[in-house]
C-alpha cells in the first residue's frame, strides 16, 4: 500500500470542564478519544455519527485549529504536530476547511473578489498580477459567473454562498479539503448541485476530501470509505459498499435502520434505540454503546471492544463490538430494509 | 386510512397570506387548498421558503405583522375559523388545534420546570385542579416516553436533551386532546435515532386518539413514512397533491420529479444526482405564469399562463384520479398547444 496523504493515530481531544467554588478542573469531556484513520490521495473519507459524537472536533483537531490533547498526525509524510506556529501557517494552504454555514465564514463587507484575493494573498500562492485571472477561473469552476465576483456575500443564495466557500478553499490549491456539514444547511435541489460540484472538482483536480456529515444519504453518495463515530470513538470503518451492505456494528445497523426511506412501499424493519446518547463527560464503561445496545451482555459493560476485522469482513473493514459475529449471523447482513 | 365521506377535520381553501414589506408584497402562501380527515396524516413538503410554516401559522392565526391573511377559508369541522373573533379563536388554539415546532427550546419557558408547564396546560385546557393537574402531567410525560417522569417533571428545559424537550412539547400539545395536531418540522433538529422515536410516538398517539395530523417537513423520507397523503409546495403554491403511494410511484409535476431524484439515498446507489437548475425566484422575480417555469426542463409557451391545480387528464399513464397537479403537461391544452407547435 502507498503511504496515505494523511494519517492520524490515537488522536485525543479532551475539553476540561471547570466548576466548583474554585473553578477547578472537575473532569474532561472526551470529545475525541483514541481515534485513528488514514486518508489516501484522491479519496473521500467520511465521518458520520449523531450530534456530539466528535465529528467536528476531529476535523478541527487534525487541522490543529484546536490543539489535540494527544496523538499523532501526519500530512504528506510530515509530522504535523511538530510544526511551529509559522510553519503551520504555511502548511495551512494544503488543508482547507469548508463549514456548514458559509455566511458566517465570509466577511460580509468584502466583495467576493476581495475574499478570494485575500485568501491567495495570505498564502502567497498566486502573484498579485495573476490573481484577477485566477478569480475569474475559480468563479467558473464553481459554477458562478465571473462578474458575480463584484458582489457581496449577502447578494447570493445559500447554495451560491457555499460555492463561494468552495472557491475560496480551492484558491490556494489545497491537497486535502475538510468539509464539515458543508451541504447540511442547503435545500435538496441546491444540495445536489453542490454535491455534484464537489465530485466534479475532485475528478478534475485530484482532490482529497474528509467529509463530515450526519446525513447517511449524502455520505453514501460522496464517499469512498466511511468512519462511524459514537461518543468520541470509531465504532466502525469500512469501504462504502461494505458499510452500507454489510454493517457489523449494532450502532451502525441501528443508525441505518432509523433513516426514513423515501419510498412508502418499502417497509423498514426498525431497530429502535432506547434512550439518548449519554454524556461524553461520563461515558459508559466498557463498550460506550452498551446503555442503548439491544445486544449488550455482561462483558460489554466491562471490557472495551477493540476495532477488529471479523472473518466475513473484507480487508480494511473493522468494527468494535464483542458480539458482531453472532449478531450478523443471526440477523443477516443488512437488517435495515425489507422489500 | 380515513373515510373521505365524513366532514374533514380541517379544510383549507384558497388560503392567501402575504407579507407587506418595504420591497412590496411577498405572497408567502398564495391560494393553498387541502383537507385532513380524522385519523389521517397530511404531509406538506417543499423547500425552504416555499410557504410551509406560514401555512401552518395561518391555520393557528399566529402570523405576525407585516404578515396578513388576505383571503380564503380555514374550516375546522365545518366552522370557518377566519370568521371568528380573536377571543373566539383563542379558545380553539391549544384546545382543539395544537402545534409543535422545530425547536422546542424556543417554545418552552426556560424559567419553569417542564412538569409545571405541562400541568399549566392541563389546568387551562382541562380545567383540572392543581393536584390533579400535577398527577395528570406525570402521566402525560410517561405517555410520551419520558423515562423517570416524576424526576424529569422537576427539571428545567435546559436540563433535558433535544429529543426529551420535543417529547415535552408533544405532551403539552396533546394535553387538550386536540382534533388536529400541526407538527412543523418536529424532528428536523433531532438525530435520526431520536427522530425515529418521535415519529413513532406521534403515530401511536394518533392511533389511540384519532386526531388529524398535519406534518410539515422538507424530508421526503419522513413524508413517505408518516403521511397518508401529501401536498408538495413550491413558491407559495401547492403544485401537486396525491396519496402517498401514488405520489412516490408516479410523481407528475416536474418539480416533484426533480426533488425525488435530487435526494441522495442511503439505501440505494445513485450515480449522478439530478439537479434542479437555478433557485427559487424571489418574489420580485416571480414569473406571472407557472412559477417553476425558469427552472423547468419542459417549459413551453403555454406555461406563460398560470396553471391551476387540477386532476390530471392527459399524459400521465396510470389510471387513477386521486391526485391533482399544477402543470400544463397534464391538460388537454398541452396536447393542442404542442401539436400546433409541431405543425408550425
Ligand atoms: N470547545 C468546547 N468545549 C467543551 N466541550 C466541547 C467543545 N467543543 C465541543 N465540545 C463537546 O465535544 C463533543 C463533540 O462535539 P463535536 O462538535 O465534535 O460533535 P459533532 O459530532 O460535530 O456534532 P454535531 O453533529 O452536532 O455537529 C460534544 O459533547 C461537545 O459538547
Ligand atoms: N416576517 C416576514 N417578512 C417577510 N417575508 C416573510 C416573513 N416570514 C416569512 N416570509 C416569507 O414567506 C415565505 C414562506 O416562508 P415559510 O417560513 O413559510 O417557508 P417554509 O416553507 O416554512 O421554509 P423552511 O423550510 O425554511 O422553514 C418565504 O419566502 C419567506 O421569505
Ligand atoms: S460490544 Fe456489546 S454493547 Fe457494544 S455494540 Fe457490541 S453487543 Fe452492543
Ligand atoms: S406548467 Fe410548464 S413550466 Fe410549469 S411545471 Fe408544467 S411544464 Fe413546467
Ligand atoms: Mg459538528
Ligand atoms: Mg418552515
Amino acid at each position: 500500500m502507498t503511504t496515505p496523504l494523511f494519517e492520524t493515530k490515537n488522536l485525543k481531544k479532551y475539553f476540561p470542564v471547570k466548576g466548583g467554588v474554585l473553578n477547578r478542573k472537575m473532569t474532561d469531556v472526551k470529545a475525541v478519544d483514541d481515534v485513528s484513520f488514514a486518508i489516501h490521495s484522491g479519496e473521500t473519507l467520511s465521518i458520520v455519527g449523531e450530534s456530539g459524537c466528535g465529528k467536528s472536533t476531529t476535523g478541527r483537531a487534525i487541522l490543529r485549529l484546536e490543539e489535540p490533547t494527544d496523538g499523532e498526525i501526519y500530512f504528506d509524510g510530515e509530522d504535523f504536530r511538530k510544526l511551529s506556529k509559522s510553519q503551520l501557517r504555511k502548511r495551512r494552504k494544503d488543508i482547507q476547511i469548508i463549514f456548514q454555514d458559509p455566511y458566517a465564514s465570509l466577511n460580509p463587507r468584502q466583495k467576493v473578489k476581495q475574499i478570494l484575493d485575500e485568501a491567495m494573498a495570505i498564502q502567497g500562492v498566486v502573484p498579485k498580477k495573476d490573481r484577477p485571472a485566477r478569480i475569474r477561473e475559480l468563479m467558473e469552476v464553481v459554477g458562478l459567473r465571473p462578474q458575480q465576483a463584484e458582489r457581496y456575500p449577502h447578494e447570493f443564495s445559500g447554495g451560491q454562498r457555499q460555492r463561494i466557500g468552495i472557491a475560496r478553499a480551492l484558491s490556494v490549491d489545497p491537497k486535502l479539503i475538510v468539509c464539515d456539514e458543508a451541504v447540511s444547511a442547503l435545500d435538496v435541489s441546491t444540495q445536489a448541485q453542490v454535491l455534484n460540484l464537489l465530485k466534479d472538482l475532485q475528478r478534475k483536480f485530484d482532490l482529497t476530501f474528509l467529509f463530515i456529515s450526519h446525513d447517511l444519504g449524502v455520505v453514501r453518495h460522496i464517499s469512498d470509505r466511511v468512519v462511524v463515530m459514537y461518543l468520541g470513538k470509531i465504532v466502525e470503518i469500512a469501504d462504502k459498499k461494505s458499510l452500507f451492505d454489510s454493517p457489523h456494528h449494532p450502532y451502525t445497523r441501528a443508525l441505518l435502520s432509523a433513516i426514513p426511506v423515501p419510498d412508502p412501499e418499502r417497509k423498514t424493519e426498525r431497530i429502535v434505540l432506547e434512550g439518548d446518547v449519554p454524556s461524553p463527560m461520563n461515558p459508559p464503561s466498557g463498550c460506550r454503546f452498551h446503555t442503548r445496545c439491544p445486544f449488550a451482555t455482561e462483558i460489554c459493560k466491562q471490557e472495551e471492544p477493540e476495532l477488529r476485522t471479523a472473518g466475513d469482513m473484507v480487508d480494511g473493514h473493522q468494527a468494535a463490538c464483542h458480539h458482531m459475529e453472532e449478531i450478523v449471523e443471526q440477523y443477516g447482513k443488512t437488517p435495515s430494509v425489507q422489500e | 386510512m380515513a373515510a373521505t365521506d365524513k366532514t374533514p377535520i380541517l379544510k383549507v381553501e384558497g388560503l392567501q397570506t402575504s407579507f407587506f414589506t418595504h420591497d412590496g408584497e411577498v405572497k408567502a402562501v398564495d391560494g393553498v387548498d387541502f383537507e385532513v380527515g380524522a385519523n389521517e396524516t397530511l404531509g406538506i413538503v417543499g423547500e425552504s421558503g416555499s410557504g410551509k410554516s406560514i401555512t401552518s401559522l395561518s391555520i393557528m392565526q399566529l402570523v405576525e405583522s407585516p404578515g396578513k391573511i388576505k383571503g380564503g377559508s380555514i374550516n375546522l369541522t365545518g366552522e370557518d375559523l377566519l370568521k371568528k373573533s380573536k377571543s373566539q379563536f383563542a379558545k380553539y388554539r391549544g384546545n382543539r388545534v395544537s402545534m409543535i415546532f422545530q425547536e422546542p427550546m424556543t417554545s418552552l419557558n426556560p424559567v419553569f420546570t417542564v412538569g409545571h408547564q405541562v400541568s399549566e396546560a392541563l389546568r387551562i385546557h382541562k380545567k383540572l385542579g392543581k393536584k390533579d393537574a400535577r398527577q395528570e402531567a406525570i402521566r402525560m410525560l410517561k405517555l410520551v416516553g419520558i423515562p423517570a417522569p416524576e424526576d424529569r417533571a422537576k427539571r428545567y428545559p435546559h436540563e433535558l436533551s433535544g429529543g426529551m424537550r420535543q417529547r415535552v412539547m408533544i405532551a403539552i400539545a396533546l394535553s387538550c386532546d386536540p382534533e388536529l395536531l400541526i407538527a412543523d418540522e418536529p424532528t428536523t433538529a433531532l438525530d435520526v435515532t431520536i427522530q425515529a422515536q418521535i415519529l413513532e410516538l406521534i403515530k401511536n398517539l394518533q392511533e389511540s386518539s384519532g386526531m388529524a395530523v398535519l406534518i410539515i417537513t422538507h424530508d421526503l423520507g419522513v413524508i413517505a413514512e408518516t403521511a397518508d397523503k401529501v401536498a408538495v409546495m413550491y413558491a407559495g403554491e401547492v403544485v401537486e397533491q396525491a396519496d402517498v403511494k401514488t405520489l412516490f410511484k408516479r410523481p407528475l409535476h416536474p418539480y416533484t420529479k426533480g426533488l425525488m431524484n435530487a435526494i441522495p439515498r442511503h439505501d440505494v446507489d445513485m450515480d449522478e444526482l439530478e439537479v434542479i437548475k437555478g433557485t427559487v425566484p424571489s418574489s420580485a422575480e416571480m414569473p406571472s405564469g407557472c412559477r417553476f417555469m425558469k427552472r423547468c426542463p419542459y417549459a413551453s409557451e403555454i406555461c406563460e399562463t398560470h396553471p391551476s391545480l387540477a386532476t390530471p387528464t392527459h399524459n400521465y399513464g396510470v389510471e387513477d384520479d386521486s391526485g391533482a397537479v399544477r402543470c400544463w403537461i397534464y391538460t388537454e391544452e398541452w396536447d393542442t398547444a404542442t401539436k400546433k407547435q409541431e405543425v408550425q
